[in-house]
């Protein structure tokens, strides 16, 4: 077996790799529920994001188009959602479950005519230094663009919730929508933004799949990774800074277990692919068991349906 | 006046006759039920495109896809059948009970089974492919090409069709090569791009220079290219995706087997059979091999193409041993066909368990 430092900063580098999209729409979907909307569609808007980025990319050509493209096509499908439950007042929990089915099944059919094409390679940024510093140097150069956005964004996230103007209306708004109503704030407008906004993150997640991570387009290739992601929301207690943490320790676990599986450690394989998901469970339910905090950081009016008129 | 008309009227129904032997020829109903999405770019993808064959040799053909191994598929198999359906394919191992079931209560439909042995009606014919010869080109190249003499292997489920696998293509490594060391990975999934691809990254990280596969998405070749390691396709050929990895593909072709089966049923000549073909009739083709390769080891696999095609190689041929130095086959001797569906354990030379 090889230990050597540039080994370890290789795993770690593929952990970070791995955690990109989660992190991309854990944050976004805690911007949704902050402001008190519960979108069960993560799964079916990263697909969308999936497919979008990739066709992009294969017609026009332009990787920038493909990102933005697959970002305003999460924001298109999380309108749909946006209008049923703000403007008709529809139940979060069932329209989200019907988002996700919507969009893997309408993935699936645009992606017929893309199925077997190979994607681009997209730039990756400082791929000269990352030979200069051991260790470091492939943990922290030669990434894409979308990677180092995505280990900014809790810290922004964080920042933005907690010390700006914006971030407060979000989060009365989804602590008591009367009270922001009644202050005039328009809890409706909110909402429909912190919705896009999760659309926008959930496809940008997907394009990096597709586009970055592993470029190529089939089915169902987010593989439940939307699922987690909103899991990872729920068990971070709405903190962008613990949603890095679980979806480090998820993908990190993941990559572990090849490696020890390689390696040829003597522990039950089933039982290493069901680790991610245990311990990352286990980990976010010991590091926010402060019940007190927990009531304090769940949006109180989560999923709950808010008549402007009452 | 009489004679004509009894003339007109013979020539009409011998007319009639033929027009409803061409008719009844020309509409025989294929049905196939896959297990994923057409759009996997692998196994049923590859189905698929032995459906279209199918289509192309004038039959009409129905599909459903992303049918559950469950109680969901006696369901489909029922309305098929029921549909007018004379001919339905069932691709994937979990349907054996359920296409046997359904068989029963139609016995005016063939069925067949891919990739399984129950065959409790005279309706029912199996049939399966042997990939482990292509992978004997495989391992033989792998122990070539390989300088850390470190081979990864990401594998799928633990059946006995991915362990014939592991064990064909480590007996023909081993052949070329007695130093290498084959790792095996599994990464529980037939296709997760994002999973295959870190176990690909794993493997790598650990020092193999080669990467076998038996998932089914194109993020391991994809992930080899990166690392500028090499790589082999699977079910297609990952040329395009891959062409500096990929050394070469072993591809699934259904379609001259399928194209067989309807037209047998179009003649009336269908007749229940256990099929299980290789290189030599074509359902397993080994695709262009890379220039990369030197030429002496590309003359080298084509002669053992040849060989495993005219059956004068056999991808297990004694002595073979397992893990504790067991005799499994003896020398001289080849493992016989019920052996090899049921192989669950691993020969001397691949490491680690095989998952319980």
């Amino acid at each position: 077996m090889i230990i050597d430092i540039n080994f370890i900063g290789l795993i770690i580098a593929s952990i970070m790799a791995s955690a990109v999209p989660l992190i991309l729409a854990s944050c976004g979907e805690l911007i949704t529920e902050r402001s008190g909307v519960l979108n069960l569609g993560v799964e079916g808007m990263m697909i969308i994001g999936a497919i979008s980025g990739f066709a992009l990319m294969t017609v026009t050509g332009s990787l920038i188009i493909a990102i933005f493209g697959a970002m305003l096509a999460g924001v298109l499908i999380s309108t749909i959602f946006a209008f049923l439950t703000q403007t008709l007042i529809t139940n979060h929990v069932a329209t989200g479950l019907a988002l996700t089915i919507f969009g893997i099944g309408i993935s699936a059919m645009i992606g017929k005519n893309f199925v077997g094409i190979p994607g681009k390679e997209f730039p990756v940024l400082f791929e000269s230094l990352k030979d200069t510093i051991p260790l470091i140097g492939p943990i922290l150069f030669g990434h894409s663009i979308v990677f180092y956005f995505a280990f900014a964004l809790p810290f922004i996230t964080s920042y933005f919730l907690k010390k700006t103007k914006i971030g407060l209306i979000v989060r009365a708004v989804g602590d008591s929508p009367d009270s922001a109503s009644n202050q005039g704030i328009n809890v409706r407008l909110v909402r429909y933004a912190c919705i896009l906004y999760g659309g926008a993150m959930s496809g940008l997640a997907g394009a990096y799949l597709s586009m970055i991570y592993t470029p190529q387009w089939i089915e169902n290739m987010t593989g439940g990774r939307g699922w987690i992601a909103l899991a990872l929301v729920v068990f971070s207690t709405w903190n962008p800074i613990k949603i890095l943490i679980g979806a480090m320790i998820f993908g990190g676990l993941t990559i572990i277990q090849f490696h020890m599986q390689a390696i040829g450690v003597r522990i039950p394989v089933q039982f290493l692919t069901a680790l991610p998901y245990i311990v990352t469970i286990i980990v976010l339910v010991v590091i926010s068991r402060d019940s007190r905090k927990i009531r304090l950081s769940t949006p109180s009016s989560l999923g709950k349906s808010f008549h402007k008129d009452n | 006046m009489h004679k004509f008309f009894i003339r007109s009227f013979v020539s009409s129904l011998v007319l009639l006759f033929t027009f409803t032997v061409a008719a009844i020829a020309k509409d025989v109903k294929a049905a196939f039920v896959y297990i994923g999405p057409t759009g996997d770019h692998g196994w049923t993808y590859q189905h698929d495109v032995g459906r279209k064959a199918v289509e192309a040799a004038g039959f009409k053909t129905t599909y459903v896809e992303g049918v559950p191994e469950s109680a969901d598929a006696e369901r489909v198999l029922r309305q098929l059948a029921n549909s007018g359906h004379d001919i339905i394919f069932t691709t994937s191992f979990g349907y054996m009970n359920p296409t046997n079931k359904v068989a029963k209560e139609f016995p005016n439909v063939k069925f067949e089974h891919a990739t399984g042995y129950k065959r409790e009606h005279p309706n029912v014919s199996t049939y399966a492919a042997r990939f482990y010869e292509g992978r004997t080109i495989l391992g033989t190249i792998a122990g070539t090409m390989t300088k850390s003499n470190v081979i990864g292997y990401v594998a799928s489920f633990p059946i006995p069709e991915v362990i014939r696998g592991i064990n064909s293509f480590t007996l023909a490594a081993q052949k070329v090569n007695p130093n290498i060391k084959t790792k095996i990975v599994w990464a529980f999934t037939w296709y997760d791009p994002g999973k295959e691809a870190e176990a690909a990254k794993a493997l790598i990280d650990q020092g193999a220079d080669v990467i076998a596969q038996h998932t089914d998405s194109t993020a391991i070749v994809q992930m080899a290219e990166k690392a500028g390691v090499y790589a082999f396709g699977q079910a297609s050929d990952m040329d395009k995706f891959a062409p500096k990895a990929v050394l070469t593909s072993v591809e699934n072709n259904w379609g001259p087997y399928y194209v067989d089966r309807v037209k047998a049923v179009a003649n009336g000549t269908w007749n229940q059979k256990d099929t299980w073909h290789g290189i030599g009739d074509g359902m397993v083709v080994i695709s262009d091999l890379d220039s990369q390769m030197p030429a002496d080891l590309r003359s080298k696999v084509k002669k053992l193409q040849a060989d495993l095609a005219s059956g004068k190689v056999h991808s297990f041929t004694g002595p073979i041993y397992d893990q504790k130095g067991n005799l499994m086959v003896a020398e001289g001797k080849t493992a016989d066909d019920g052996m090899l569906a049921g192989m669950m354990t691993y020969v001397k030379g691949v490491e680690g368990d095989i998952p319980k």
